[in-house]
């Protein structure tokens, strides 16, 4: 019952971002609550990207409104929604590819203060499993490799939120498991919205799931209640 | 240990050359380190920070001029007219990187040309103040430094020594920063390093009227060494160099700026002794050079043998 007395960490209402005549983001009415594994799904150009894009900052919406905790970050850029918790792992590995990767999380550890920055900087990277390659250069490094990279800048930052967008795309089986129990170790410190094309990781790990299709919210529940919504397995599962 | 050993050891080896050099090449030499001074702000934008201006130009002379203006009209000596010429460089920086940040790449390119450009027309407009084309020469009685005449060999060589080594000392530990790190990833990655939390206007901001403090010492310490101060200093030309040097000793290395200003000076001499056609061999040195060392000398050092230099 917990939940539902705390105030929820993303709260978004009629939340609208078109690009011309193509409704992205198409009034969404959101809510995440603190603590929790949030799965988004939908088909391809569903508009999953986008709607974290605005919650992010990376986009601004053109209306609606999204609350962090109660309060209205609507119009926040991009960087002081990251010093406010929300961190975002790109869906196309985005790092510093000429950096080593000491120092591409570094750059997400020393916003937190100078103190120990080598200490913290290398937890940050066991934590992934990336230890021993912190004088590598990250292009070097292999696609999996790079992708635990994004993660582990993310993590850094210590969030509130953690915004993983494909985080398993072009993971190993393998990997996928030590990335689930990296995920749910995060709870209930760090809630997780988590965008997933890997349906078995989405029923797994999510603990509430939300369907987009054309800019919309299909349905939201529990992974057994998305599975079983008749919708939901029309529009998307195509069962 | 090993990177302060060898900034250390250039600065030592730089501090003997007036023994064994001829004066005539010691106040080159002088002149070489001050230029250095010039090119090593602009490594920090452009090398380190990614921000390709061609304007430095304006910065080099707004410490030029704040120098030498109240020297001329005042008769400031050289302690405080040295102060007046970094901030107004830093001053004119931040000025120009609020209007100009606001664009990036090409347009950053194109902005910050035309402001360069505006600030040389407006020394022409003024000059009745600021001498235009001429110029003015500055008064002896302004180039003294706790009581020594920086218009004789040694004086003035040790004081662009001086701040030759302060502001290679600076960029050093400054690269080495996480403000460094903050800078070099402005240049790698602008959107990653936003979703990071760092505001990349502010960063940037930063690293520009910094690159402005460097070109602003640069243009004081000429004004009062060299004694002479003019519009010609705001042209185009002096927007390229410090790029040029820059380029040639190896873009984001802290020994490259020195590197670039003192070969490509040591090729114009040599070069105009031979031909009247000397720009051309400049430009030869140039082509070849990016042929095959397009990082400059010390970048191409760094990646193929010296890993550890900053």
């Amino acid at each position: 019952m917990a939940a539902l007395i705390e105030p929820p960490l993303i709260q978004t209402e009629r939340l609208t971002l078109h690009f011309g005549g193509l409704k992205a983001v198409d009034g969404v009415d959101f809510t995440l609550r603190p603590g929790e594994i949030h799965g988004l799904i939908g088909p391809n150009g569903a508009g999953k990207t986008t709607f974290v894009s605005l919650l992010s900052g990376r986009r601004m919406a053109q209306s609606g409104t999204i609350r962090l905790a109660g309060e209205d970050i609507t119009r926040l850029p991009a960087h002081q929604r990251v010093r406010k918790g929300i961190a975002y792992t790109f869906q196309i590995t985005s790092i510093f590819p000429r950096l080593t990767v000491f120092d591409n999380v570094a750059l997400a550890v020393q916003l937190q203060g100078a103190r120990d920055l080598t200490t913290r900087t290398r937890t940050a990277l066991a934590r992934v499993g990336l230890q021993g390659l912190e004088e590598q250069e990250a292009q070097t490094l292999s696609y999996g490799h790079q992708r635990l990279l994004e993660l582990a800048m993310g993590l850094a930052l210590n969030p509130r939120l953690l915004i993983l967008d494909e985080p398993t795309q072009g993971l190993a089986a393998s990997e996928i498991e030590g990335f689930k129990d990296l995920v749910r170790g995060l709870i209930p410190d760090t809630t997780v919205l988590l965008i997933e094309h890997n349906m078995e990781v989405v029923m797994d790990l999510a603990t509430r799931i939300t369907v987009l299709t054309f800019g919309r919210v299909l349905a939201t529940g529990t992974p057994a209640e998305v599975r079983a919504n008749p919708a939901v397995q029309e529009a998307y599962l195509g069962a | 240990m090993k990177v302060w050993t060898l900034h250390l050891a250039l600065l030592a080896v730089l501090f003997t050359a007036q023994f064994w050099l001829s004066p005539y090449h010691a106040t080159n030499l002088a002149r070489i380190m001050v230029l250095a001074v010039f090119a090593m702000g602009y490594n920090l934008a452009f090398g380190y920070t990614g921000l390709l201006s061609l304007g430095h130009a304006l910065l080099l002379a707004a410490g030029m001029y704040a120098a030498g203006l109240p020297a001329q009209l005042w008769g400031w000596t050289a302690g405080p007219a040295l102060i007046a010429g970094l901030a107004g460089g830093g001053l004119m920086a931040a000025a120009l990187g609020l209007l100009a940040l606001r664009t990036a790449g090409v347009s950053f390119m194109i902005v910050t040309l035309m402001f360069a450009q505006a600030g040389f027309l407006t020394l022409l407009y003024f000059a009745p103040i600021t001498g235009g084309d001429d110029g003015f020469a500055v008064a002896a009685a302004s180039r003294t430094l706790l009581g020594f005449d920086l218009s004789t060999d040694t004086p003035r060589f040790l004081a662009a020594l001086t701040i030759f080594a302060a502001g290679l000392l600076a960029s050093l530990v400054l690269v080495r920063s996480s403000f460094g790190r903050t800078m070099v990833a402005m240049r790698e990655n602008e959107e990653r390093s936003r979703m990071l939390g760092y505001n990349p206007f502010t960063v940037k901001l930063a690293a520009l009227t910094i690159s402005g403090l460097y070109a602003g010492a640069a243009g004081a310490a000429y004004a009062i060494l060299f004694g002479y101060v003019g519009a010609s200093f705001a042209t185009i030309q002096y927007s390229i160099l410090p790029m040029l040097y820059v380029l040639m000793g190896g873009a984001g290395t802290t020994l490259g700026p020195f590197l670039g200003a003192l070969l490509m000076f040591v090729l114009i001499e040599a070069a105009t002794g031979v031909t009247t056609a000397h720009q051309f061999i400049v430009g030869a040195a140039l082509v070849v050079l990016i042929l095959f060392a397009p990082k400059g000398l010390l970048g191409t050092l760094r990646e193929r043998w010296v890993r550890w230099l900053p």
